[in-house]
């Protein structure tokens, strides 16, 4: 299996085992262990986690709303304001989640370069 | 380079943490807001209705059944565990309401809001809303501990509720301003009842009207705002024989003057539509031989609505109806044996005195000599600011809203206001006793507690008994006390003394075989008391006798059918006349179509007419054209009741007033009002026509529920298809209306029917949040399940069981 590979899944793993304790942050938390302990290279480094918490979290928001017709997920898009669409409510959740986890995965990669040197 | 790289991301690693976790503007923190672990997904979600749930402090098993509606039918062993299980079941539905209310009440909005929140803060608290509250704490605290208990249970049961939740299940509201729900406590209850009492009783005019009489002197004062109307038609019949009363009216003082300041600004006042219709039938005049009780409160239509409805039972008890978070027991219900109801009492229970200081305002002029000034200073807390800190002065009278500090720039003197909300009474016992009152005498017993706001309190028993008594706390006045400002300086001004309670007006099984209230009239002119018109309802009341003079007996359809009463006895008792008056040859081709339009109404405030668009636009404007005298920059004023406006256009339409003051070459009267109004109104009607497609009732008044956060558009309702409108029985305007729907007939035990414009959830997720909307806007209403055991029927889709939890 390839390190990409590998990455995504411990950070959709790690992410989920963080997220019983810790609050909305516990993606960043996740991905700095994975960038350090798994690092990857070039672009790879932010768009892995990037899309390992992007599914993580469209995916859950899916299914926590899909039990329930949707009905709160439809408001909170007309709030932000998304249109009312609930599938874009879910691809931003996950695109903020992404994000957050992304970013901190490339302080995580600096961090083990300067450990490494 | 690998140092700077580092940086670079560890900055832009805390930089999206800080921007995801913190609310800017009104964008909540959005990390924390949609994470799906702990954000909002967490509340798309019904709520949990099985299962079995350890609560501290209880003394045996409660069980919560629930029917479809959501509606939670309780059974506890005692009554402690009752009102413990009456909180607990209110946070779980309602949380985020209960305590946003009290937050309100308390003047404590800009803890969320930030700054935007202060003015409001200080006006709550200079109307004395906290120190309200503390009066009716100290008098529980001093001569009712066991009401007291009964609130301490109730907040255990909001606390264990809150204590048992974590983040992730914080009602959505929450996650949206980014805070967290703190304790409840046994005074937010008190602050919950001074909520009521602000809402229903804290309108007054009195400044307004002494600006009113300053500019237009006694004689047209009184023309215009009359103590009684040409006729009346009052709660308490006409007939009613006051003999057995001995105490006498207090006797008018030598120095009555009022003082004629100029008052440029006054406080936000509660919506002057906050009213309510009740009514009962006796066995005699009921078509089935018991009598039937109906109940219909008009307030805001909100959403979480007001009213959450349960079924709340002991051994010894069993009350049903709607409840309203943060207060014990059911407000407007009944139990096996009674049925019981409210509507405002619209008496002036708020007074203002004018108070001279000396040099450093620590003391103030009274009976020729300086009495000290009390200082209460409230500490306003402001989201991401210093707290602000309020020093309101405080007389025998009460607090001094109005000074230096606030809306007035006299460096010397204030208005002190002398409110009966803050006397600290014991509204609680009232609804705890009512909940347990088998009969006449015990609902009497229950309502004696009762000091404000002032209610009429239909009843109907089991027994036959019908009645009605209007019961608050009423100064005694001298005949036109508090109608104006008054010195606070002169003993005689002070309220000398109270109404005995058993000389409040009341009704039991009149004659006429019904009793109603729908905030007109209290009495006649015959009652022994001064009672002054602080704004008396005129319409709803006549439609709702006429109805019951109109046949021998009535069912619980009959009932219905009034609730849903679209007839608009104002629009009836002046458009024919202004048809006849006024000069329509000089109306264009497009007036004329609205004309003819209106000309064909039946006066029914029906969804799909267009009548009810067209008075409301011609009525709108001939009232400000003909009151063109009121709008009088930098001065507080207000303009005559509608029924008075309706008696002046019909008989005195060439008074001065009928002029408009900028057309100083011509003198208009009434006729020309008419004719000016409707071309301004055809006008603006044609513009509605553009805009919308066209001005149908339903979309012209759009009735809308909405969120209490500013009708926030999200967790609204709009459009709304109903009629009905202000002074309407069917009293359903924009915003406001009939928040309640009930209709109660004394079988044995009662079968009852309600409905209210809302949902038992307080979750924008859940589907029960506004489900009783659609039915409620088709004039329908919802069996109210009356368990007479524990037993769940086939109406029950869950039971969860609340045990007690052992003691760490």
């Amino acid at each position: 299996m390839s390190k990409n590979i590998i990455n995504f899944i411990a950070t959709i793993i790690l992410a989920s085992i963080f997220s019983l304790v810790l609050p909305w942050w516990s993606v960043m938390t996740a991905a700095l262990a994975t960038a350090l302990f798994i690092p990857l290279k070039k672009s790879a480094v932010f768009f892995v986690p990037f899309l390992a918490i992007l599914v993580f979290w469209a995916v859950y928001s899916f299914m926590l709303s899909s039990a329930n017709n949707f009905t709160l997920a439809k408001k909170i898009s007309e709030l932000l304001p998304l249109g009312g669409n609930p599938y874009i409510l879910m691809l931003v959740t996950g695109v903020i989640g992404g994000l957050a986890a992304g970013i901190t995965a490339i302080f995580g990669k600096e961090l083990s370069a300067i450990r490494n040197s | 380079m690998k140092y700077f790289k580092l940086l670079l991301s560890f900055v832009l690693t805390i930089g999206i943490f800080f921007v995801l976790n913190t609310k800017l503007g009104s964008i909540p923190p959005l990390g924390k807001f949609l994470n799906p672990t702990s954000g909002i997904w967490q509340n798309e979600t019904d709520e949990t209705i099985t299962g079995e749930i350890a609560i501290p402090g209880l003394k045996d098993k409660v069980t919560v059944h629930y029917d479809a509606q959501m509606i939670p039918h309780v059974f506890a062993q005692n009554e402690h565990d009752l009102y413990k299980a009456q909180g607990y079941l209110t946070a779980k539905h309602r949380l985020w309401q209960l305590e946003f209310q009290t937050h309100a009440a308390a003047g404590r909005l800009s803890e969320i809001f930030g700054e935007t929140a202060l003015d409001y803060d200080r006006t709550e608290r200079r109307r004395g809303m906290g120190y309200g509250a503390d009066q009716a704490m100290a008098y529980m605290q001093q001569h009712d501990k066991e009401t007291l208990a009964f609130i301490q249970d109730y907040a255990d049961g909001v606390n264990a509720y809150i204590n048992q939740l974590s983040p992730k299940e914080y009602p959505v509201e929450y996650k949206l301003l980014d805070y967290t729900p703190e304790a409840w406590t046994p005074k937010k209850t008190a602050l919950l009842l001074m909520y009521m009492t602000k809402m229903l009783a804290g309108r007054d005019s009195d400044l307004e009207y002494t600006n009113v009489l300053r500019q237009i002197g006694e004689k047209d004062f009184n023309l215009l705002f009359p103590d009684f109307f040409d006729s009346t038609d009052p709660v308490i019949p006409k007939e009613t024989d006051w003999s057995f009363i001995d105490v006498p009216q207090t006797e008018l003082p030598a120095s009555k003057r009022a003082v004629l300041d100029t008052i440029t600004e006054t406080i936000t006042k509660p919506h002057p539509d906050n009213g309510s219709n009740n009514w009962a039938v006796s066995g005699a005049k009921s078509a089935t031989g018991n009598p039937i009780l109906a109940n219909d409160p008009h307030l805001g239509l909100n959403l979480p609505a007001i009213w959450f409805v349960m079924q709340l039972s002991t051994p010894n008890h069993n009350a049903f109806g709607a409840t309203i978070p943060g207060a014990l027991g059911v407000i407007s219900g009944f139990n096996q044996h009674i049925a019981w109801g409210e509507t405002n009492a619209t008496r002036d229970v708020i007074d203002w005195y004018k108070v001279e200081f000396n040099e450093d305002r620590t003391k103030y002029m009274y009976d020729d000599q300086w009495k000290d000034v009390t200082v209460r200073v409230e500490d306003i807390k402001i989201k991401g600011k210093a707290t602000y800190k309020d020093s309101v002065l405080y007389t025998h009278h009460g607090p001094v809203v109005y000074e230096k500090n606030f809306k007035s720039d006299n460096e010397r003197s204030g208005y002190a206001m002398r409110w009966i909300g803050h006397d600290g009474g014991n509204n609680q016992k009232t609804f705890i006793q009512l909940n347990k009152a088998k009969n006449y005498n015990d609902y009497v017993s229950a309502i004696q507690y009762w000091n404000a706001p002032a209610q009429n309190f239909v009843f109907a028993s089991t027994q036959g008994d019908i009645a009605l008594w209007i019961q608050g706390k009423f100064a005694n006045k001298w005949e036109g006390q508090g109608k104006f400002l008054m010195d606070g300086s002169n003993p005689e001004n002070d309220w000398q003394s109270y109404i005995p309670q058993p000389y409040n007006a009341h009704t039991k099984n009149p004659e006429r075989g019904f009793v109603s209230s729908a905030n007109q009239h209290p009495v006649d002119e015959n009652y022994p008391y001064y009672v002054f018109n602080d704004g008396y309802e005129t319409y709803r009341n006549r439609v709702i006798n006429d109805y019951f003079n109109s046949k021998e007996t009535f069912s619980v359809e009959d009932f219905k059918t009034l609730h849903n009463n679209n007839y608009n006895l104002k629009a009836s008792e002046l458009v024919p006349y202004m048809l006849e008056q006024m000069d329509a040859s000089s109306l264009s081709e497009s007036e004329k179509a609205i004309y003819n339009e209106i000309k064909t109404w039946k006066f029914n405030n029906d969804i799909n007419e267009v009548g009810p668009s067209i008075w409301r636009q011609w009525y709108g404007k001939l009232k400000d054209t003909l009151w063109d005298e009121f709008d009088i920059k930098d001065t507080a004023m207000v303009s005559p009741f509608t029924y008075q406006t309706i008696y002046l256009l019909k008989n005195h339409g060439n008074h001065k007033f009928m002029d408009i003051i900028a057309t100083k070459d011509k003198t208009e009267t009434a006729k020309d009002l008419f004719l000016i109004a409707f071309k301004e109104a055809a006008k603006r009607l044609t513009e509605i026509k553009t805009e919308k497609g066209d001005y149908k009732w339903a979309n012209y008044k759009a009735t809308y529920a909405g969120h209490l956060l500013q009708a926030l558009p999200a967790f609204s309702r709009f459009n709304i298809p109903i009629g009905g409108d202000r002074n309407i029985v069917n009293a359903t305007s924009e915003n406001h209306g009939p928040s309640w729907r009930m209709i109660v007939e004394m079988t044995s035990p009662p079968t009852a029917i309600g409905i209210y414009p809302g949902g038992q959830s307080g979750n924008p997720g859940s589907q029960y949040y506004d489900d009783f909307i659609d039915d409620w806007a088709a004039g329908k209403y919802h069996n109210l399940n009356f368990l007479q055991s524990n037993k769940a029927t086939e109406a029950i889709i869950g039971t969860q069981t609340l045990t007690p939890a052992s003691h760490e």
